[in-house]
């Protein structure tokens, strides 16, 4: 193509009445680098995540504890999250933005040392997301066995700050799972006609109905993908915390 | 009226141009192209410039208004108060003349499209739930906003490889249509180089129909092709399926 | 001019216009099998007016109100024509509707539904019955889509963005047309044994109007020039809904669609006007009544402030009108900075579409030049003197479809070659060529600006002797200035250039305007003569067919073909067919149900 024939490649003035087009990948480089360094931080020094009846994300399910293992036990865990987020179709936009600046923003040129690197396309690997899938809600299984526990108190029911965290957090990690777009392809999403087993009714299907519910969702998926991952960090924090006394929970009743 | 735009424009062809200056006098809701065609009118005859409905409808006068591709019918120059407006013709094409970019290739590719081949004869019995999902689709206007935005075309030149995002819609279009019997999946994953998007979305955020063309759109035709492709246990279910039937059908059908 | 090295491209059958007329004869002549086709646009692919037809097509499918049928729409349709209609036309068009819609959804376009999982359809002004297949309201732009869809995957080739300047003769028959391509401004000339025109209407005359810059008639000038008869030029419709605040965007069409969902017109008293005008059909009466009633209200002072109509659907919800009017919302929305499921707003008659044109046989499309077929805005014979809505977005299947049918068979019949006069072409070629050497000449934007505002003062909704006569003088007058216009600049993609042909098309069409309704001395549809306001039974057995002659134009009266008994005791009915008190349906109250 006449690229050289083009008007000047300079950046014109940012569109108006809209934040500038770096914002949005500053942010996730910061928030995603920032929690990145926690999760390292709190991997490779920690060997347990448990205070009393709260369980931090990191560390549940136990599975080091089931193999005997006492080094780097969250390890066994933290990469199903991982590698489900990794290839997650919102956090590949993220990522793709701010990290390979495969645009770093719409119609911002990318940098020149891109021309002499040919672009073969996203990673082949991200289209194992659906496996991933399954693995994460098996964790989300643990995370509400958690949640149950984290209301059970040596006396009995009760609802600290802590109980509460972990509740929100699993709420926002299964909003976040279940509007996932792989999901919603498995359970709808592949299928052209619902109507089409069920001719002439207007009734509408229940696999139609779980799809579109799910549909639904899917369009906050970047939302749910923020907010639980910030949940999962103020989980993991604030379990942290109590383990090093630096604060003490709080029982609302 | 006292109160004045300041246009900047460029004027050129494929041997090169600068942007050019015109005063525009300000007129209640007027778009931008509104004041293209008043320095057609008053300055420059030869200005070129495509545009046909001046409604948003048919997709012409797609250019970049200080360096965002959109519609200039459809967006208000009041938007721009203070400010020079840069327009320029859409980059991810040759260039013509001034405003108009060569969108050929686009013809192109609409072309290898598998077209929409029914299961049965019209009329269909479909509920509306059920065409929600393509009717969006067809909103589109063929302005190649999506086209021009997208990275993979814009940076990368890849036309050769990637249909680009306007005919991921068309074929998710077909694809999806509740009585359509061919398979593209094979050319979706092949020569229509689905796997050369990496979901950046910046197709959905200039689309003036604001069609969800990377959720709605590409990521279901990506999840398709990797049910056929990229999924070892179906492909193992698939295989073994597949020999109990013996080889009835070479056709490929949908799942 | 060197006619041995121009581009030149040969077909069996040629069609003018890449609109839905046009599209569609193609796939038809294209579907026969063993015969070229060449399609000519003067815009992109897919970018044609028809994708500003909102409402629907009209077709008596009967999935929403059974009782509809063929002879309730041709009674309709008729009765909305003012009966100067060619009633052979009315009938093949609302027999064969039906069909042609079915064969969209058959190729791929996506009809809202019923809740049977049929094809919806919608009320309309002037429709007996809800009777508009659609989509959302982007009705014009599915069946143009999927059209264009179909043509590329069948062998036509097409041609983007050529302007034609000219058809061509080979003795008595059609030979071809002489053009440029927009891009670069090189020469092309097209062999053809049988052409079709399907080049749309002219409502760029006048300075409110929906239409788009491409309807500026050329085909139906060429036609003219060349001889070809046109009939009922006077008969133009006003849109009743186009908008009007801001200056920016007035004319811009409001799909009547607004009113077949359920919205209301009032004026500044709030007054619901239109029970007085049409009692029976309010505001789903047609087209001329309502566009006159508005302009009424608006002379008597009872105007909103930007001199129109207060419509109103807000009473819908916003839900309904996002799912139903998702294109008018977000048009009123981003242009107009009104949120119409909020508020009223302001409307005003646009114009809208030209009834007149090139005169068409009922079944074939062909014209009085052999060889030469016309179909869609550009023929005349389906609406009379007022367009039903929805009949156009049919109108263009159904004949699009028999003029590609009628174009097939005469290529196919045609022996010998096709033989162009290189004289003709050179000379072509120079005219063409000649606004380039009146680099100071006149600015076509100018004449055309001028044309407009003459159009819209003295040919607009309401018209009289007086009014008539002083337009085609200042028509005249601006002729005379057009033959001095000149472009800047060079070849390439110059839209000034372009103007100057647009622009000659335009002022002569005008003139054929003024004319025939100087010639037609009643009120009919379209059509308002203050000073002659009656409906004349003596002028309603007379089409105005224009022919150029030496003296300039001449205008012949033909008589109005006569119904057979059959028909004409359809016409003749008190009420509609279907309509009969025993299985009376309140229709506004269907509609809003």
């Amino acid at each position: 193509m006449a690229q050289a024939s083009q008007p000047s490649m300079n950046r014109p003035i940012k569109p108006s009445g809209k934040l500038p087009y770096w914002v949005e990948p500053a942010f996730t480089i910061v928030a995603f680098g920032g929690f990145i360094i926690y999760s390292l931080w709190e991997v490779l020094f920690h060997n347990t995540g448990t205070y009393h009846n709260y369980v931090s994300p990191f560390f549940s399910p136990g599975v080091a504890g089931w193999f005997g293992f006492h080094v780097l036990t969250a390890l066994y865990v933290v990469w199903v999250p991982f590698i489900f987020r990794f290839s997650c179709y919102y956090y590949r936009k993220e990522y793709y933005r701010a990290f390979s600046f495969h645009p770093f923003g719409c119609a911002v040129a990318e940098p020149k040392s891109h021309r002499n690197r040919s672009y073969k396309g996203e990673w082949k690997i991200n289209n194992l997301h659906r496996y991933t899938w399954f693995l994460a809600v098996i964790v989300l299984i643990f995370l509400w066995k958690d949640v149950v526990e984290a209301f059970i108190f040596p006396n009995g029911f009760g609802v600290g700050i802590g109980s509460l965290i972990l509740l929100i957090n699993a709420i926002l990690l299964t909003g976040y799972t279940f509007s996932c777009h792989a999901f919603r392809n498995m359970i709808g999403g592949r299928k052209d006609c619902f109507s089409c087993t069920a001719h002439g009714q207007s009734q509408k299907t229940t696999s139609y109905k779980l799809w579109h519910r799910i549909s639904e969702a899917n369009v906050f998926h970047g939302t749910w993908a923020w907010a639980s991952l910030f949940s999962v960090w103020i989980a993991d924090l604030y379990v942290r915390l109590l383990i090093m006394g630096v604060i003490h929970d709080v029982r609302l009743f | 009226m006292s109160e004045q735009y300041v246009l900047s424009i460029f004027r050129g062809d494929q041997n090169g141009g600068e942007e050019q200056e015109y005063q525009v006098p300000a007129i209640p809701g007027m778009v931008v192209l509104d004041a293209v065609h008043y320095v057609q009118a008053h300055d420059a005859p030869d200005l070129g410039v495509r545009w046909n409905c001046k409604a948003a409808h048919c997709g012409s006068c797609s250019a970049e208004i200080n360096g965002m591709p959109k519609l200039m019918c459809k967006t208000r120059l009041d938007e721009y108060q203070g400010q020079v407006v840069h327009i320029q013709p859409m980059r991810t094409f040759p260039i013509v003349k001034d405003l108009v970019a060569d969108v050929s290739w686009n013809y192109e590719v609409a072309k290898k499209i598998a077209t929409f081949t029914p299961v049965n004869a019209a009329p269909f019995r479909m509920q509306q739930w059920d065409v929600d999902r393509v009717q969006e689709f067809h909103h589109c206007i063929e302005c190649f906003l999506c086209q021009d935005v997208c990275h993979v075309l814009r940076d990368h030149d890849a036309k050769d490889q990637y249909f680009g995002p306007r005919f991921m819609v068309k074929m998710a279009e077909f694809e999806m249509h509740p009585v359509d019997g061919a398979d593209r999946i094979p050319q979706l994953k092949n020569e229509g180089g689905i796997g050369m998007c990496n979901v950046t979305k910046c197709c959905t955020e200039v689309c003036p129909q604001h069609i969800h063309i990377t959720d709605n759109a590409i990521i279901p035709l990506k999840e398709r092709v990797a049910d056929r492709y990229y999924d070892p246990i179906r492909n193992l279910i698939r295989r073994l399926t597949k020999k109990e039937e013996s080889s009835s059908s070479t056709v490929p059908s949908k799942a | 001019m060197n006619i041995e090295t121009m581009e030149t491209h040969s077909f069996d059958v040629l069609v003018l216009g890449s609109g839905g007329a046009g599209l569609r004869a193609a796939v038809e002549a294209a579907s026969g099998g063993g015969l070229s086709v060449g399609l000519i646009g003067k815009s992109l692919l897919g970018k044609a007016h028809t994708v500003m037809a909102e409402g629907g097509a009209a077709a008596s499918i009967g999935n929403v109100d059974a009782p509809d049928s063929w002879q309730t729409h041709f009674y309709d349709t008729m009765k909305s024509g003012h009966y100067i209609n060619n009633f052979r036309t009315v009938e093949v068009f609302a027999k064969e509707a039906p069909a042609r819609v079915l064969e969209l959804e058959q190729w791929g376009a996506v009809f809202d539904r019923t809740p049977e999982g049929l094809i919806m359809q919608r009320a309309f002004g002037g429709h007996s019955f809800r009777r508009l297949a659609h989509i959302g309201d982007r009705t014009g732009m599915e069946l143009l889509r999927t059209l264009q869809y179909r043509a590329i995957s069948l062998n036509i080739e097409i041609f983007q963005e050529v302007t034609i300047t000219r058809l061509l003769m080979d003795k008595d028959r059609i030979a071809g047309a002489f053009g440029y391509y927009r891009e670069d401004g090189h020469f092309v000339m097209f062999k053809a044994k049988a052409l079709v025109l399907a080049t749309g209407g002219w409502g760029k005359v006048y300075k409110v109007t929906s239409n788009s810059w491409e309807s500026t008639g050329d085909g139906a000038a060429m036609a003219y020039r060349l001889g070809g008869e046109l009939q009922d030029m006077e008969m133009v419709q006003f849109h009743p809904t186009g908008m009007v605040w801001p200056p920016g965007v007035a004319g811009l069409l409001v799909t009547e669609g607004v009113r077949g969902e359920g919205g209301i017109l009032y004026n500044s008293e709030k007054e619901r006007f239109m029970l007085r005008y049409d009692p029976e059909r309010q505001e789903l009466s047609t087209r001329d009544v309502v566009a006159r009633s508005i302009f009424r209200e608006v002379q008597e002072g009872r105007g909103t402030p930007h001199g129109g109509a207060w419509l109103d659907i807000s009473q819908k919800g916003a839900d309904f009108i996002k799912q139903k009017l998702p294109g008018m919302y977000e048009q009123l929305l981003t242009l107009g900075d009104i949120d119409i499921t909020k508020s009223p707003f302001e409307v005003a008659p646009t114009c809208h579409y030209t009834m007149g044109g090139v005169k068409a046989h009922a079944e074939t499309c062909a014209t009085n030049i052999p060889g030469l077929f016309a179909a869609g805005e550009v023929a005349c014979g389906l609406h009379g003197a007022n367009r039903l809505g929805g009949n156009s977005l049919a109108d263009i299947l159904v004949f699009g479809r028999r003029a590609g049918i009628a174009a097939r068979d005469f290529a196919g019949s045609r022996k010998g070659d096709v033989v162009i006069s290189e004289r003709e072409i050179e000379e072509e070629a120079e005219r063409v060529l000649k606004p380039f050497t009146r680099p100071d000449g006149e600015n076509p934007y100018t004449i055309h600006q001028e044309l407009q505002e003459a159009m819209s003062t003295h040919v607009g909704i309401v018209r009289d002797q007086k009014l008539l006569e002083d337009g085609l003088e200042k028509i005249l007058k601006l002729q005379e200035r057009a033959k001095n216009m000149g472009a800047q600049g060079g070849r390439t993609y110059n839209p000034g250039w372009h103007a100057v042909f647009d622009v000659e098309n335009m002022l002569l069409l005008s003139e054929l305007i003024i004319r025939g309704a100087l010639e037609r001395k009643e009120s009919r549809g379209g059509h308002w003569r203050t000073d002659y306001p009656e409906e004349l039974e003596e002028m309603g057995k007379w089409n105005f067919v224009h022919e150029i002659s030496p003296d300039g134009d001449r205008i012949k009266q033909v008589p109005v073909p006569i119904m057979p008994p059959a028909l004409q005791e359809i016409c003749s009915r008190p009420v509609a067919p279907g309509k009969e008190p025993s299985k009376n349906l309140d229709q506004r109250k269907g509609a809003s149900s």
